[in-house]
């Protein structure tokens, strides 16, 4: 009950921030603007469509994540708006989990919008509407979820800049560990073993990346999908419970 | 255990920050033992960087002890269940301004598990008691200094808390808003609250406690009833006031005196009590001056603070 007050208090603060319209805009933009670039492609303008759909979904949702949910905890310490809320009867862990939930309410709103733009971009333009477009949607929220999951750890510990910068340098390695393994093969074995560490610790995103599947209609079976939700509510929860454990020891200054 | 009268203590209760590059430590808080009893309004004074918030941040669960104990109503501090019988007011504090009045205290009210009519007539009582009805629909944005004071505190109330904690409460407030606080205080009081206040202004502090701690540096170096602090410390001082004394006869006076202005042909000499006034006198006499006027002072806080001040410092150098 408490989380869900803390939650809906954050929710309520992201809605009156002027940056979340702003990427909101530029998201339904760029999905938008791909009607205007099938007009001007020869040939397989479904293709363009859907990934150029998917990838502002994804990123925009990232950069939302990152820009808006980096403030949440180091804003709250910052102004000591925090104050108040520990010394009342409330673990910390609640605190935290009640701002992780506040965000992921926020990005489902804002992916909601997205996706609906989505939708009536592809009605428009007569792309068929699969079951696998919608797969592909619900791992893009599931990698925001992770994402978030990302911010909020770092901001328990370090000031929101910097928190931004290690966030998205997350999701740049994370997106590029596959590549990450085949690299430290060709390096001797102390590197190879340092790059490997970072393949095994950081999230590999690639997983809830299915835009490949959507746009050569490759099959992504239930199992498939039961498996990479596994992995991505494990591995956010990991990281909540590390952001918790960080939280409580530390000093408010 | 603790006795059931003590609502907050502390034993020893220290702490050090790390500060720069490498890491020096200070301290902000030396071995403070406090007792704080039911109903009673507790001072706690010292000037700026005294380490009054340091203290209170660790009695809130903010930051935590480098040694010593704390307890709230008998339990250990961070103790959950010690915290829903308590209120919080931070030193100039900072709320979600994106919120009005009314928002702001719904949010406080359901993190206790208040809601419905029960909250709403809550909010209402506190709003009234704070003299903010008119702001509930503002955003807090738009509050000024007083008023956030004042929404803050109503804040510190929602859960009908039996002890209340305010970190510098009249800071930053003109003389109508510290007198609306004193009386609020008070107000609480009379209520059966017990009140924990730290303040670096002396004279309200003199106006309200029962009881008060002061502390310098990070040190207490005083404790107890304000009446008898200031008995024992610093009563009646004597301002005297001569005309017409003589060279040698100034001289004299200033062996005595705290404190000697020489204006013209008068001189005003502060004396630290009364058994300083016989002598004086005589000097007069001996001198030919005249006696322009006699106030016997009564002591102040501030008066004691300024002592403490003086005597403490020497001590406080060699320990650093
Ligand atoms: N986070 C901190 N890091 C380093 N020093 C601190 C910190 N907080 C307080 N101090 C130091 O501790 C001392 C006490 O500060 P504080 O408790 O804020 O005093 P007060 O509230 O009585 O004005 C000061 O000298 C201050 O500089
Ligand atoms: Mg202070």
């Amino acid at each position: 009950m408490r989380i869900l007050s803390i939650a809906l208090n954050t929710f309520r603060e992201n809605l009156r921030e002027k940056l979340l319209y702003n990427l909101l805009f530029f998201a339904l933009l760029m999905i938008g603007s791909s009607i205007l670039l099938s007009r001007i492609t020869l040939g397989d303008y479904h293709r363009l469509i859907l990934d150029l759909g998917l990838a502002s979904i994804n990123l925009f949702g990232v950069l939302i994540a990152i820009f808006v949910g980096i403030g949440l905890v180091s804003k709250e310490v910052d102004r000591k708006t925090i104050y108040t809320i520990v010394s009342k009867p409330i673990p910390r862990y609640e605190f935290l989990l009640g701002k992780y939930c506040g965000l992921v309410i926020t990005l489902l709103a804002n992916t909601v919008v997205m996706v609906a733009g989505l939708l009536i971009v592809l009605q428009v333009m007569d792309v068929p509407i699969t079951s696998l477009v919608f797969k592909s949607l619900a791992l893009i929220f599931l990698e925001l979820m992770v994402i978030t999951a990302v911010a909020v750890l770092f901001s328990t510990f370090t000031s929101a800049t910097l928190s931004a910068i290690f966030t998205l340098a997350v999701y740049v390695i994370g997106h590029l560990s596959g590549d990450l393994k085949e690299f430290a093969k060709k390096l001797d074995e102390v590197s190879q073993m340092v790059v490997n560490a970072i393949y095994y610790t950081l999230p590999n995103l690639e997983r809830f990346n299915l835009k490949g599947h959507v746009i050569h209609h490759l099959d992504f079976g239930m199992t498939d999908m039961a498996l990479s939700l596994t992995y991505g509510l494990t591995y956010s929860a990991f990281l909540l419970l590390l952001a918790s454990v960080i939280f409580q020891r530390r000093d408010f200054q | 255990m603790e006795h059931s009268n003590i609502i907050l203590k502390t034993a020893g209760l220290r702490k050090t920050f790390k500060v720069g590059f490498w890491g020096r430590e200070v301290t902000a808080l030396e071995g403070l033992d406090l007792e704080v009893k039911q109903g009673e309004v507790f001072g706690f004074l010292g000037p700026n960087g005294a380490g009054k918030t340091t203290t209170i941040k660790m009695l809130m669960g903010l930051i935590y002890p480098t040694s010593g104990q704390a307890w709230l109503f008998g339990r250990p501090i961070g103790d959950q269940e010690s915290k829903a019988r308590l209120g919080f007011l931070p030193e100039s504090p900072y709320f979600y301004d994106y919120l009005t009045g009314l928002e702001f205290l719904q949010f406080y009210g359901h993190l206790f598990g208040l809601r419905g009519v029960t909250l709403e007539k809550r909010i209402d009582e506190l709003l009234e008691l704070v003299g903010m009805s008119h702001a509930r629909h503002l955003q807090l944005r738009k509050f000024s200094k007083g008023m956030l004071q004042r929404v803050g505190i109503a804040q510190a109330l929602i859960n009908d808390p039996e002890l209340v904690v305010l970190d510098e409460p009249m800071s930053g407030l003109d003389p109508v808003g510290r007198k609306e606080i004193r009386d609020l205080i008070l107000c609480l009081k009379e209520s059966g609250k017990t009140i924990f206040f730290s303040s670096h202004i002396l004279h309200d502090a003199e106006l309200l406690c029962d009881r008060v701690a002061i502390i310098l540096k990070g040190r207490q170096v005083a404790c107890g009833r304000v009446s008898e602090l200031i008995d024992e410390g610093v009563a009646h001082s004597v301002e005297v006031v001569i005309d017409g004394l003589s060279p040698e006869g100034l001289a004299r006076l200033r062996q005595l005196a705290d404190r000697v202005i020489v204006q013209g042909p008068q001189v005003l000499a502060v004396l630290p009590s009364r058994q300083q006034v016989g002598p004086v006198l005589e000097i007069i006499r001996g001198a030919g001056a005249t006696l322009v006027s006699l106030t016997p002072h009564k002591g102040s806080l501030e008066d004691l603070f300024i002592r403490e001040v003086k005597n403490k410092q020497p001590e406080l150098r060699e320990a650093v």
